[in-house]
């Protein structure tokens, strides 16, 4: 059931998907973004579901894992249809049942907004699953290279992210065991009521803690023993290069979401 | 005598459905009879603690049965937990899993789960700390102070405090040195013995199955290689070590002596027969 979280969850592969620079790929899921909030109509909104649909086949991602990635913002979702289509004022009105109204309008704005987190979610969720969290931190570490100046750290930032990254399956694979080895002694996570359900949480999250700062105590003296001492002077064992895949690449979604928001512009 | 466990055509998949789907068990069949002690060894990842997990209900087989006391452990979802309380299930590395403030209450914890109160659970936990080796002054200190060989024990005796019919253990040796294994194996040796409990024993290491189990299983890449006593199950050597599996020591000998020429049965696994053995060639005055 832990294993169902597949938030930053990375399926290795070939594909060019896969081997484009990650700043490529940041770069272009903020194009994607950007596009996503700009776009107004039927047209736009295509057009963008489509460019996600070819990324997604390029990049032999199922689309049940991309569909599994949005259970989790299953419940804004719903949210937020529900809020939009009941409370838009405007536009002639569909149905009229006491005090339930639901206007054209309203129709309108909760399919689109739906829409647009559905694909903001898998258009985000296409780069983690096609980059690996290290060189996802690197390209993010090697964007924002500019705010040094401002003395912003961001090494130890990026350090930060790629650790946090790297313990996310770990711990949950460490939950998951320490959960079934308190099962296996009786342990009840089900059922009770909210209080009890609360306390049986005490088996597991003591041990989840100790070893975590466990974890963290060794990680802290092995880069120590290899002489980390930050970002200054460090060299780097792959040098991120744009090939012409990444200029090809930025160029066609650059392109696209310009012409995103021209067409918005009519209203499209 | 009826078996107490029996396993129909086990299969368990991880991952359906994404990329990493495999698995770790497949179309497994055995039985595990009442009292006995049943050893299973297999490569890494030959899927030895995902079998185990489904003699309890903690996995539920993608494919096929468990069968405890003749009855589908799956067949009342609600009663899994029944299960778990009779079939005593220690993870690898079970130190891990402690939590409480003091070792009387953390092995408490299993027989409080099962409704026990007062002067029983009392009595559940003094005689499993006893049957490990921990001492009363001992019942009242932090799990967390205690050496790791010693949380062990304290994770083992938080299981045998719930009385399991069938006491099963994964690798409950393993980083332990010597002296802690052969200390750990006796008390697990004289819970089977005095309480004439089942124990299912998972381990990498020959010599302790070789010396405490009545019948052996190998599994090797998701399935069952040979079952049987460990006589039967040594004789075929060769094939273990083409397993990428280990022989005991002393069966390890025999083969050797054996390609040398001489006429010794390869299903020793004890220092005793193989001394027979060699004693009785001895007298037979062949050339040694
Ligand atoms: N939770 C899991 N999710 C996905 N795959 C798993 C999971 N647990 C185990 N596996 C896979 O199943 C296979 C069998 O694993 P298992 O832990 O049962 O092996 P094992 O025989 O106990 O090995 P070891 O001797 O190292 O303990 C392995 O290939 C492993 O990668
Ligand atoms: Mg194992």
């Amino acid at each position: 059931m832990l294993k169902d979280i597949t938030l930053g969850q990375y399926f290795p592969g070939n594909t060019v998907a896969h081997r484009l620079d990650p700043r490529t790929k940041i770069l272009l899921v903020l194009f994607y973004i950007v596009a996503l909030f700009c776009a107004q109509g039927v047209v736009t909104y295509t057009l963008l579901a489509l460019c996600l649909a070819i990324c997604v086949r390029i990049s032999h991602v199922g689309i049940r894992q991309l569909v599994r990635g949005l259970k989790p913002v299953l419940f804004i979702m719903i949210f937020t249809g529900v809020l939009n289509l009941f409370f838009t004022p405007g536009g002639r009105n569909l149905v009229e049942w006491g005090v339930i109204r639901i206007s054209e309008q309203g129709l309108h704005n909760a399919v689109f907004m739906v829409l647009r987190i559905m694909l903001l979610i898998m258009g985000t969720f296409l780069m983690t699953y096609t980059t690996s969290p290290i060189s996802l931190t690197d390209g993010l570490e090697r964007l924002l290279n500019w705010m040094k100046r401002f003395h912003v750290p961001v090494h130890e930032l990026a350090m930060m992210m790629s650790i946090a990254l790297r313990f996310i399956p770990t711990l949950i694979e460490e939950t998951d065991k320490i959960m079934s080895a308190q099962k296996a002694r009786g342990a009840d996570f089900e059922s009770g009521s909210l209080i009890q359900k609360a306390k049986a949480l005490i088996p597991i999250l003591v041990p989840l803690f100790i070893s975590a700062f466990r974890r963290a105590d060794e990680l802290a003296t092995a880069m120590e023993c290899r002489c980390y001492h930050g970002g200054e002077g460090r060299t780097r064992l792959h040098v991120l290069r744009y090939e012409g895949r990444d200029i090809t690449a930025l160029c066609l979604g650059g392109a696209i979401m310009v012409g995103v928001i021209v067409m918005s512009r009519f209203g499209l | 005598m009826e078996p107490i466990l029996q396993i129909k055509h086990l299969t368990h998949t991880y991952g359906v459905g994404t990329p990493f789907q495999r698995s770790a068990v497949e179309d497994m069949s055995f039985e595990v009879r009442e009292g006995e002690f049943l050893g299973i060894m297999g490569h890494t990842g030959s899927g030895k603690s995902t079998l185990i997990q489904h003699l309890n209900g903690l996995l539920k087989p993608t494919s096929g049965q468990v069968l405890l006391a003749g009855k589908d452990i799956w067949a009342e979802p609600k009663k899994i937990r029944e299960v778990r309380f009779r079939v005593g299930l220690v993870f690898q590395y079970p130190e891990y899993q402690l939590f409480e403030e003091t070792v009387y209450k953390d092995i408490a914890f299993g027989p409080a789960n099962m409704g026990r109160t007062g002067a029983e659970l009392d009595r559940c936990v003094r005689e499993a700390a006893r049957l490990v080796g921990i001492r009363d002054e001992q019942l009242d200190k932090s799990p967390f102070e205690l050496s790791g060989g010693q949380k062990r024990r304290v994770a083992l005796a938080g299981v045998l405090a719930m009385e399991p019919d069938v006491l099963v253990l994964d690798e409950p040796t393993a980083g332990l040195d010597p002296a802690g294994r052969e200390n750990l194996m006796a008390n697990i040796r004289d819970y089977h013995r005095n309480k004439q409990k089942t124990i299912v024993l998972v381990s990498h290491s020959m010599d302790e199955i070789a010396q405490n189990a009545d019948r052996i299983l190998v599994l090797k890449g998701a399935h069952i290689l040979m079952s049987g006593t460990p006589a039967e199950v040594f004789a075929r050597g060769e094939e273990l070590l083409s397993a990428g599996l280990d022989v005991p020591e002393v069966t390890r000998i025999a083969m050797a002596l054996r390609d040398r020429g001489l006429p010794i049965d390869p299903a020793v696994y004890t220092v005793e027969a193989l001394e027979r053995q060699l004693l009785a060639l001895r007298k037979g005055g062949a050339a040694c």
